[in-house]
């Protein structure tokens, strides 16, 4: 074989392979084929509409290829002088518009497909915060948050990161432009991909979401489910899966939604129907034990360190991501609790403002979100870290006196 | 129509003008405000891909390496919006001062003080919108689209600084499109029909009236936000009874036709250099120019293809899809009849021609992109990822940018009446070549794979791609140092450059000497079909 023989066999070998890389499945270099009849569809199109994108380039390309060859001044040195041709026009006009009819025939049924929510199993409203998710059975009388569950140390592989322009300069020029930054850390396969309480549904049952949201835009995406949809305060909107095969679907928030929207996982465990009944009695006993044990904590008094101890674990999961583990903030738009005016203030103003947010900021009103006990241990902590050394002591009881005298 | 043959100019036409930094301030000569326009929009280029450069180093890997996450949105953000209304739009309207009156055989743009006015607001609304990244609080954080209520209740103290900045660069781009359709309707050397003008001037008056259709619709938006935020109304808030969907319908409205407008001067660039480097006549002059009018009709009837996500009901999505997906029909005209312009011509591949080829190819890569994403129920899983990002970056850089570049290695003699460095020049283009394809196409895949585009830290999977777009992003940065090196370079000096310096180029600009002299066409010359486009 010649060398440009060889070299040609070779190239046609790794396009061959490029292509099959391209479209093998569980390839990271394709869209994956997912688990419902609506991802697996929108899959099929995708890469039939790759082939033929493939096949105009070859086309177009080549020709243009060629042309750069065989008419370089080199090897064409008088130009031809036409400058148009009224068939070739017509034709080239009339192709891709036969091309694209093509295309819109499927994508017109595949898209009915979508949007036909009706006679669903199942209703779960999805409901984006920033930034978490709420996940609502309606029917089954439940309801939870779903947050991110890989700890803040996991992802800040920096002693010290930047928020400001001369800041940010200065620690890429001091992190040798590319270079790690100086405390990297061991990241796993689900990486900012994991959540501490998923969303559970049932494989083989339509499920509807209803998706809205509380403060800005997000959206909610599986894409093993092939469901991509906004999620607009004010607004509800629909969309639907049936789940083929059991397992663990992640996706993540698809629109800005301010300072951590790449922080906003969504975990979907799909399991059979009667695991997914057994999940549903389990987490209502739960709920009906966690409202007794409220109730019962509620009537409680707690010790300064019993409170302090909960209080900065659970500021750390609901807090700490807007006013920071330290309690500076990033101010002006998440102002520090450290010598603030609330947290230093009448208990009160404190109860008021973790209970029923503040309307128009990233605040929201934690007295639904959390318990009575939560909230007594947040307050406490709050009004006696970094320095806001109150000495006060706020007992679920206050919170719930706090709540029912509003 | 047109040409008035006997303008009235008798003031002086020798070369003397204002010296010092007057000259430049007080200046109304298109040439100079040309260059102004082409100098701030080099200098917004750098300023936003330096930005774009910092992105990609807190990329480089997985984990948050150098800033809090509230910062890299800023950077995202104001990235999009220096390269968008600072770099990419200044340069096409510095190219249309420099070559519209050269090109028609006029003496200068028509509105001449307006023109500089036009100009000196820019950098004004410029260093407003940069100044607010070290303001408290931040600068604007909510992406360049801007979406409410992220960027009404809950944007920084800033946002109203962004928002005037907005309706400085607003009435910039409003000003010098009134401009240039007065001067193509009124300016006009004797014998230049509308149809005989070259295809730049055409794709520029076209993209004219775009900006003239929808940069007031982008102040409306923004003075929407403002009365938000300050003045209790509550357009955009559905707490109040507005509507946060409405925000994205008008900004889109703008948005679409924002994106024509940032590639129908490439395509005339691409139409002039071309048919120069093949040596043979522009292939289907006529359908150029009907394509161009139908992509721009078009891109006002496709806005809510952005949207596909927002729950707009079927008959809307059905109708946009179809709309969008027909902007493939004229698009691709343009593209065939470049093929057939290269084809039986007789080529060389000086740079400009380098670069309108590579403008060709890789734009076509985005054009396919498009269509994939114009399919909406694919779309749902291309939307906000990294595919989009890839799709709208290989229109702008390799389309926008490399049609700007193209278009100043093919002007630069003219211009400043030296060759530039033909093997630096070229050294400058298959850097940029590849760089660019290094830093684009690896997003192809991160897409497809899952990665939602603007998260400042991502899963462990997407880390290989990522490495690589990062890689190509700081070569293709410093890359763009050595085509300021080479600017600079041919400013200084350099061989003479002749009045036509490719043999195979038309068109009046090349009528007259080079440098060409600070007054050109005082007297109009007279255009026939001989001497007529391409």
């Amino acid at each position: 074989m010649s060398f440009l023989s060889k070299l040609k066999a070779g190239l046609g070998l790794l396009a061959l392979s490029s292509l099959t890389a391209v479209f093998a499945n569980e390839s990271k270099l394709n869209l994956r084929e997912g688990v419902t009849e609506i991802s697996r569809e929108a899959y099929h199109l995708h890469n039939w509409v790759v082939i033929v994108m493939l096949v105009i380039a070859v086309v177009v390309f080549g020709a243009m290829a060629y042309s750069m060859w065989a008419h370089s001044k080199k090897n064409n040195p008088v130009p031809a002088k036409f400058s148009h041709s009224t068939a070739l026009e017509i034709l080239w006009t009339a192709i891709p518009f036969i091309i694209l009819i093509v295309f819109a025939v499927p994508s017109t049924k595949l898209l009915m497909k979508q949007y036909d929510t009706a006679e669903s199993d199942l209703t779960i409203v999805v409901k984006g915060y920033q930034w978490k998710w709420k996940y609502s059975y309606p029917d089954q009388e439940l309801e939870y948050f779903s947050a991110l569950a890989t700890p803040r140390d996991t992802f800040v592989n920096s002693s010290e990161l930047a928020s400001t322009p001369i800041a940010a300069i200065g620690h890429v020029l001091a992190g040798g432009v590319v270079g790690a930054g100086d405390k990297p850390t061991e990241k796993s396969a689900t990486y900012l991909l994991e959540v501490d309480h998923e969303l559970v549904i049932p494989v083989g049952k339509k499920v509807r979401f209803l998706v809205t949201a509380e403060d800005v835009i997000h959206a909610f995406w599986v894409p093993d489910f092939g469901i991509k949809k906004d999620a607009i305060p004010g607004f509800i909107n629909e969309i639907w899966a049936r789940v083929e095969k059991p397992g663990i679907y992640r996706g993540q928030c698809a629109e800005l939604c301010g300072k951590d929207h790449g922080f906003m996982p969504i975990v979907v465990r799909a399991v059979e129907p009667a695991e997914f009944d057994a999940w549903v009695a389990q987490k209502q006993e739960e709920k009906r034990i966690a409202a007794e044990d409220a109730a019962k904590a509620a009537a409680s008094s707690f010790t300064m360190e019993q409170l302090m101890a909960d209080g900065e674990k659970n500021y750390l999961a609901r807090c700490a991501a807007c006013h920071q583990p330290t309690g500076q903030g990033l101010p002006p738009t998440f102002p520090a609790l450290a010598g603030s005016k609330i947290a230093t203030g009448p208990v009160a103003g404190h109860l008021n403002i973790v209970i029923n947010g503040k309307a128009g900021t990233a605040m929201q009103a934690f007295g639904a979100q959390l318990t009575d006990v939560e909230i007594a241990s947040i307050i406490t902590y709050e009004r006696n870290a970094w320095g806001n050394n109150t000495g006060e002591l706020v007992q679920p009881a206050d919170v719930a006196a706090f709540k029912n005298g509003k | 129509m047109g040409a008035h043959a006997a303008h009235d100019h008798h003031d002086d036409h020798h070369d003397h003008k204002p010296t010092g930094i007057t000259r430049w301030l007080y200046t109304t000569n298109h040439k100079d405000i040309g260059s102004m326009y082409l100098w701030f929009a080099f200098a917004m280029f750098l300023t936003g891909g330096f930005m774009a450069l910092l992105i990609r180093a807190e990329l480089f890997q997985p984990g948050l390496q150098f800033f809090e996450p509230s910062f890299f949105n800023q950077m995202t953000t104001v990235h999009g919006l220096v390269m968008v209304f600072g770099a990419v739009m200044p340069a096409f309207t510095g190219l249309a001062n420099w070559m519209i009156p050269l090109m028609i055989g006029a003496p200068d743009m028509a509105l001449p003080r307006m023109n500089n006015w036009s100009f000196w607001i820019l950098p004004v609304a410029f260093l407003m919108l940069i100044s607010s990244l070290f303001m408290s609080g931040g600068g604007p954080n909510f992406g360049w689209t801007f979406y409410a209520p992220l960027s009404t209740t809950y944007g920084p103290p800033s946002t109203d600084f962004f928002i005037f900045s907005v309706h400085i660069m607003g009435i910039s781009s409003i000003m010098g499109a009134i401009n240039v359709i007065v001067t193509v309707f009124n300016m006009r050397a004797p014998g230049m029909t509308l149809m005989r003008m070259p295809l730049f001037v055409w794709t520029w008056l076209i993209t004219a009236f775009l900006l003239i259709m929808v940069m007031p619709v982008l102040a409306g938006a923004v003075t929407m936000m403002l009365t938000d935020r300050h003045f209790g109304t509550d357009f955009f808030n559905a707490a109040g009874g507005g509507d946060p969907v409405l925000f994205q319908h008008v900004f889109w409205f703008f948005g679409h036709p924002e994106v024509y407008i940032m590639i129908l001067p490439s395509f005339g660039i691409a139409s002039a250099i071309i048919p120069a480097f093949a040596r043979k006549p522009l292939f289907g002059y006529a359908s150029m120019v009907y394509a161009t009018a139908s992509i721009a009709f078009l891109s006002f009837v496709v806005w809510a293809h952005h949207m596909f996500t927002t729950g707009i009901p079927l008959g809307g999505e059905l109708f946009f899809m179809y709309a969008t997906m027909l902007i493939a029909v004229p698009t691709g005209v343009k593209i065939f009849n470049w093929v057939a312009t290269m084809w039986k011509g007789s080529m060389t591949f000086e740079a400009p021609m380098l670069f309108a080829i590579a403008f060709v190819v890789l734009f076509t890569i985005g054009g396919f992109s498009g269509v994939m994403l114009a399919m909406a129920p694919v779309d749902f899983q291309y939307h906000d990822t990294y595919f989009v990002v890839a799709h709208f970056h290989y229109v702008l850089f390799p389309g926008a940018i490399f049609g700007t570049i193209a278009a100043v290695y093919y002007w630069l003699p003219k211009w400043t009446g030296h060759m530039y460095s033909e093997g630096l020049a070229k050294l400058h283009f298959w850097l940029s070549m590849i760089f660019v394809n290094l830093t684009f196409f690896p997003m192809h895949f991160s897409g497809l794979a899952g990665m939602p585009r603007r998260i400042p830290d991502y899963n462990v999977m997407f880390a290989d791609f990522n490495m690589l777009s990062s890689i190509g992003a700081f070569g293709l940065g410093l890359t763009q140092l050595l085509f300021l090196w080479i600017i600079i370079k041919t400013i200084k000096g350099g061989p003479k450059a002749a009045a036509k310096p490719w043999d195979g180029a038309h068109g009046l600009e090349w009528t007259v000497p080079s440098p060409a002299p600070y007054h050109t066409f005082s007297t109009p010359p007279v255009i026939t079909d001989e001497n007529a486009h391409s």
